[in-house]
């Protein structure tokens, strides 16, 4: 518990300094102005309206109150589109959060069996050929995998409609259905990269003499490994994947550009080059929370499957 | 009779990784050599009368809508992305082998500080930190290799800073001092070339990522310059007609990234395998 | 352990394919009457009608929002909410009589309060300088003088006034949520946005004039040319405007495509400033080194309008086709030039692009080969919309960018009164005696044909003194679903869905 409670408070301050670093870093690189003014920017006309927005006033005071209000909860109002924040990334950060959750639900659905499988049958050629198979899809990137589904489900085999999106206030089969492809994009490499990693894991733990006890009581290779090897081999993957979570979730930011997903990614993108400060901050603390809450879980679940590491 | 299970150590595969990798990387690099002096058209003269031409004796990757021959562009682009992958590698590795031998060796409250920033770099996804930092830049080489860079210390300082640590208790860093070598001869002299059997790995995997981020940066549009040609790019360019017009396009650029990607990878897993 | 979770995965990319796979194929959005158009750009600002900053927003919104008068398809001003105007000798007064019978979207009826708060509203808040300074300027007061009369008093007279009237969106007065919920008077009315994936319209069924043909618009936004193309191909969209040679090529037969104009004026914009670009026969060597016609053909296919000045074919009697060929390509009259000049091994030289517009980084890419066949040593440099916005055209920080001038207004002056000396616009710091003398008596006639005249005039001399390489007006491609009929180009940057319908 303690241990958590200290993680937290780290993680509190880290936002916190991310809030203000990535605050201050848009004083330097300018407003929101030139953007709304566009073609009309003169220098009297972009005063004025930095006046109206109350921009001229000293960074310390903007950002203080700013971090004021979003600790109440008001996220406040973006520059750009006059609208609340809260009501724009809602709805985004669901299908952000969604697919990243269904690219980890992949990758673990998919290389544990495999990993386990492949390491059964270490040195057949069946072994081989996957181990081969697999140095070349952890060498894909996910925006060209997501060009090849789009070419063979989209418009080859016409599974799915490209460019098309269904949201799911509209129908939850549907949204899922059309996640499944981006989320495939993120998920390969790293389902590769997993399995190998089980495998080797595995059979490192095969190897080990508690496991070499077990055969001489009688248990196969497959029964050993169910009973105790794969428990301990998670172990190092557990934290693997968790650093692959993060990954995939700013993985998907690419992705969602190709499959016209309305995530989080291209908001953020927009954002940033627009100046809209207030979106901008609010998704990348956001987007920090997660990262730490998902390596935080991982640390958690480390130690309820390894008894040794107790904090 | 159960057949015993051995420890993971098959030379063969080892070296098969070894051999696949250095022979791609090698080709590679060839290839791309060879496009900086010599290509069989010029990479960046538009051609009216040859545009988005399939695949041909004459042009065996066709070529783009300006009418470009695209193995030309190719050879010529994988220039510019080697060599963000070069120098992102060379300064993120040289200030990663600084950082971790300094922190590795002494230890102390330097290590904590600078352990903890590379851990504050490492919280967030780079690639997601990098498309952050190049979207507020602008495009351009220069800006990508700092970026890029930067976020890759971490990943070597880690390395570095752990075979440090762990060769400073041994015998033979004691027996130095007690000869009475300075710790930076100890560190250059003793330990440093211990290190790169591991440092090797991580290189390759460097290699592996640079050229990664680059062209995703790149298809988004936050890379490299319409003027500076690099493999991303041009995926970004032929982003319309990935679909109609000319798949051939991406499709080769495509091809060429990842070959590149799964040489390096390769490389870097026959090296690691080497170590065990 | 881990099958159930397998089993359960699969069964649910089954269930999912099946309904995918049920879905209805027939043309449900036809039998409706409602269309999905593509626009590759959100609109990406308030909708308040005057902060409409982005052309994008500006084309969408023109269907919601209306002005005393109206654009129409040939350029013309025409009577919208006013049903007539009386102008006074002195040409300082104008005296509007609304329209009988028109309400709002949300159902309030016009009266010249309204009129009067809005154009109050639009000085105060517009963010459209030459708007601003009209308002601010020129117009000594707007006044009801009853319910249905509006009267405005000009300080100077000024002929086009009424193309400005048309600019000024009239809304109920005293309504405050124009932001993000935006009420007008126009065909359709807003009903719903969500940001960066779509925007509803609807027909408004109490509008004045002829009733739109379409129940709904549904506006969706693709960011990338391969997710509108991909969108066109899966007939996810009926109409997408704007799309490139490229993205036509090879279009399915499904697809009618429309050929249009932008309208704007694509140029080489340089910076008159600096060196070496402040001598005039520098700048007259770029304009011999670029040949516009290749640039078109591998741009766009060939498509596209010539201009030789900074002013479209669309304007009509404004446009003189005989600027267009005053710089043949001719490599060596323009290293001829260029050692005249003192630079006869050539220069270096950075085009800037917007790297949002992916035509002009095209172009721009085309036209730094053509530089280096006379030795300019040109590279091109993209930046980013905010970026350019604010240090090339505002602050002046570069050598030539390429990029494209449209008309806010149907008027001379918003395509001319950029290059005048002091103008707070001039960005390309182009300054000549000549032509500001023109530009003044013109603007102070009340004579059309003379007016016309001095224009053109004008025309000539940016043209002669290359204050810029002035290209093209770019080609407009309007794919449209067969069966979906009605769509017209207009001579502005405006999108009216109101005629368009399905045939039955």
């Amino acid at each position: 518990m303690r241990y958590i409670g200290k993680k937290l408070l780290t993680l509190l301050a880290t936002l916190l300094a991310v809030s203000f670093l990535s605050y201050a870093a848009f004083e330097m690189i300018g407003d929101p102005v030139a953007t709304i003014l566009g073609t009309n920017a003169t220098p009297e006309a972009a005063a004025q309206l930095r006046a109206d927005m109350g921009l001229d006033r000293p960074l310390p005071l903007r950002y203080g109150e700013w971090l004021w209000h979003f600790m109440g909860g008001d996220m406040g109002t973006s520059y750009i589109y006059r609208l609340p924040v809260r009501e724009m990334i809602g709805e985004k950060l669901a299908v952000t959060l969604i697919m990243t959750l269904m690219a980890v639900i992949l990758t673990v659905a998919v290389s544990v069996p495999a990993g386990a499988w492949l390491a059964r049958r270490e040195g057949r050629p069946v072994d081989k050929v996957f181990t081969v198979l697999n140095q070349i899809l952890m060498a894909v990137p996910p925006f060209f995998v997501a060009v090849l589904l789009t070419v063979v489900f989209g418009l080859l085999l016409r599974v799915f409609t490209p460019g098309r999106f269904v949201p799911y206030t509209e129908s939850w089969p549907l949204f899922l259905f059309y996640m499944i492809f981006p989320a495939l994009s993120v998920a390969l490499p790293r389902i590769a990269m997993t399995t190998k990693m089980l495998r080797a894991s595995a059979l490192e733990e095969l190897g080990r003499d508690y496991i070499l006890t077990a055969y001489s009581r009688g248990h196969s290779r497959r029964s050993a490994l169910k009973a105790h090897a794969l428990k301990n081999a998670m172990l190092p993957v557990v934290t693997f994947l968790a650093a692959n979570a993060a990954e995939m979730l700013a993985g998907g930011i690419v992705i969602e550009q190709l499959f016209s997903v309305p995530g989080i990614g291209r908001l953020l993108l927009s954002s940033i080059g627009t100046r809209d400060i207030p979106v901008v901050e609010a998704i990348v603390l956001i987007l920090a929370v997660w990262v730490m809450l998902i390596h935080l879980i991982g640390d958690i679940l480390g130690q309820i499957l390894d008894p040794r590491v107790r904090l | 009779m159960a057949k015993q299970p051995v420890k993971n150590k098959n030379p063969f595969a080892g070296n098969w990784f070894l051999t696949a990798g250095a022979a791609i990387t090698v080709f590679m690099i060839l290839f791309t050599l060879l496009g900086q002096i010599w290509t069989p058209y010029d990479p960046s003269l538009p051609d009216e009368n040859a545009m988005s031409l399939a695949p041909s004796p004459a042009h065996w990757f066709g070529t783009d809508s300006f009418g470009r021959d695209i193995l030309s562009r190719v050879m010529n682009g994988a220039g510019t992305t080697l060599l963000i992958a070069f120098l992102v590698v060379l300064i993120g590795g040289i200030a990663g082998v600084i950082i971790g031998s300094l922190t590795g060796y002494f230890g102390g409250v330097v290590d904590e500080v600078l352990m903890r920033i590379c851990d504050l770099i490492t919280a967030f996804p780079s690639i997601l930190l990098a498309l952050i930092i190049l979207r507020i830049m602008e495009p351009g080489v220069k800006n990508v290799v700092w970026v890029l860079a930067i976020l890759f210390v971490p990943s070597f300082a880690r390395v570095v800073r752990t075979e440090f640590a762990r060769c400073r208790t041994q015998n033979y860093v004691k027996l130095a001092r007690l000869q009475g070598a300075g710790p930076f001869r100890i560190m250059l002299r003793h330990i440093l070339p211990n290190v790169w059997p591991v440092l090797l790995p991580a290189v390759s995997i460097g290699f592996n990522n640079a050229v990664l981020a680059e062209a995703s940066m790149s298809f988004l549009g936050v890379g490299v310059s319409a003027s500076e040609v690099s493999l991303g790019r041009m995926l970004y360019d032929s982003q319309n007609t990935i679909l109609r017009g000319a798949p051939w396009y991406a499709l080769t650029v495509g091809l060429v990234i990842v070959l590149m990607i799964l040489g390096f990878s390769l490389l870097g897993e026959g090296l690691r395998q080497r170590n065990r | 352990m881990k099958k159930p979770l397998v089993s359960l995965l699969l069964s649910a990319l089954l269930l999912a394919l099946c309904l995918a796979g049920c879905q209805k194929t027939g043309d449900p959005r036809r039998e409706e009457g409602v269309i999905a158009v593509g626009i590759g750009q959100d609109l990406n600002s308030s909708l308040s009608p005057y902060q409409l900053t982005t052309a994008g927003t500006r084309e969408v919104m023109f269907n919601v929002y209306e002005g005393l008068y109206k654009p129409a398809f040939d350029g013309s001003l025409v009577p919208a909410l006013a049903e007539t105007v009386a102008v006074s000798d002195d040409g300082l007064v104008y005296t509007f009589t609304l329209r009988g019978g028109v309400t709002f979207h949300n159902g309030k009826k016009l009266s010249a309060a309204d009129v009067v708060w809005s154009y109050e509203t639009c000085r105060d808040t517009t963010t459209d300088a030459n708007v601003k300074s009209i308002l601010t300027g020129t117009v000594e007061s707007v006044r009801a003088a009853d319910d249905r009369t509006v009267v405005i008093t000009l300080k100077q007279r000024d002929g086009d006034f009424l193309a400005y009237a048309a600019s000024v969106y009239i809304v109920p007065s005293g309504y405050d949520k124009l932001d993000t919920e935006p009420v007008g008077t126009g065909p359709f009315r807003y009903v719903s946005r969500k940001v960066q994936e779509e925007i509803v319209f609807a027909r408004y069924d109490s509008y004045w004039g002829s009733k739109a043909r379409l129940k709904q618009v549904t506006f969706k936004v693709y960011e990338s040319g391969t997710a509108l193309v991909m969108a066109l191909d899966a007939g996810t969209i009926d109409m997408a405007a704007h799309l490139t040679g490229a993205q036509i090529k090879g279009l399915s037969d499904r697809y009618t495509v429309l050929e249009g104009t932008m309208n704007l004026v694509q140029g080489l914009y340089l910076n008159n400033r600096v060196a070496p670009l402040n001598d005039v026969r520098v700048r007259r060597a770029l304009a011999y080194a670029i040949d516009t016609d290749q640039m078109m053909k591998l741009t766009a296919d060939g498509r596209g309008t010539k201009v030789g000045s900074a002013m479209y074919p669309a304007f009509g009697k404004y446009f003189d086709d005989s600027l267009t060929d005053l710089y043949k390509t001719d490599a060596a009259r323009a290293r001829q030039l260029l050692a005249e000049a003192g630079y006869p091994d050539g220069f270096d030289l950075t085009i800037i692009a917007p790297s949002n517009y992916t035509p002009h980084v095209d172009t721009a890419q085309v036209l730094a080969e053509q530089l280096k066949a006379v030795g300019v040593r040109a590279t091109v440099r993209e930046v980013e919309w905010n970026t350019w916005v604010s240090d090339i055209y505002a602050g002046r920080q570069f050598e030539a960018t390429v990029c494209g001038f449209d008309a806010s207004t149907m008027t001379a002056g918003a395509m001319l009164n950029r290059y005048v000396s002091d103008s707070s616009k001039n960005m390309c710091g182009f300054s000549s005696p000549e032509y500001d003398a023109l530009m003044a008596q013109a603007a102070s006639l009340n004579d059309d044909a003379r007016r016309t005249e001095l224009y053109r005039e004008a025309e000539r001399v940016l043209a002669e003194e290359c204050a810029s390489v002035f290209l093209q007006d770019m080609a407009d491609f309007v794919a449209v679903r067969t069966g979906l009929t009605g769509y017209r180009f207009y001579p502005l940057y405006v999108m009216d869905l109101s005629t368009v319908g399905w045939e039955n």
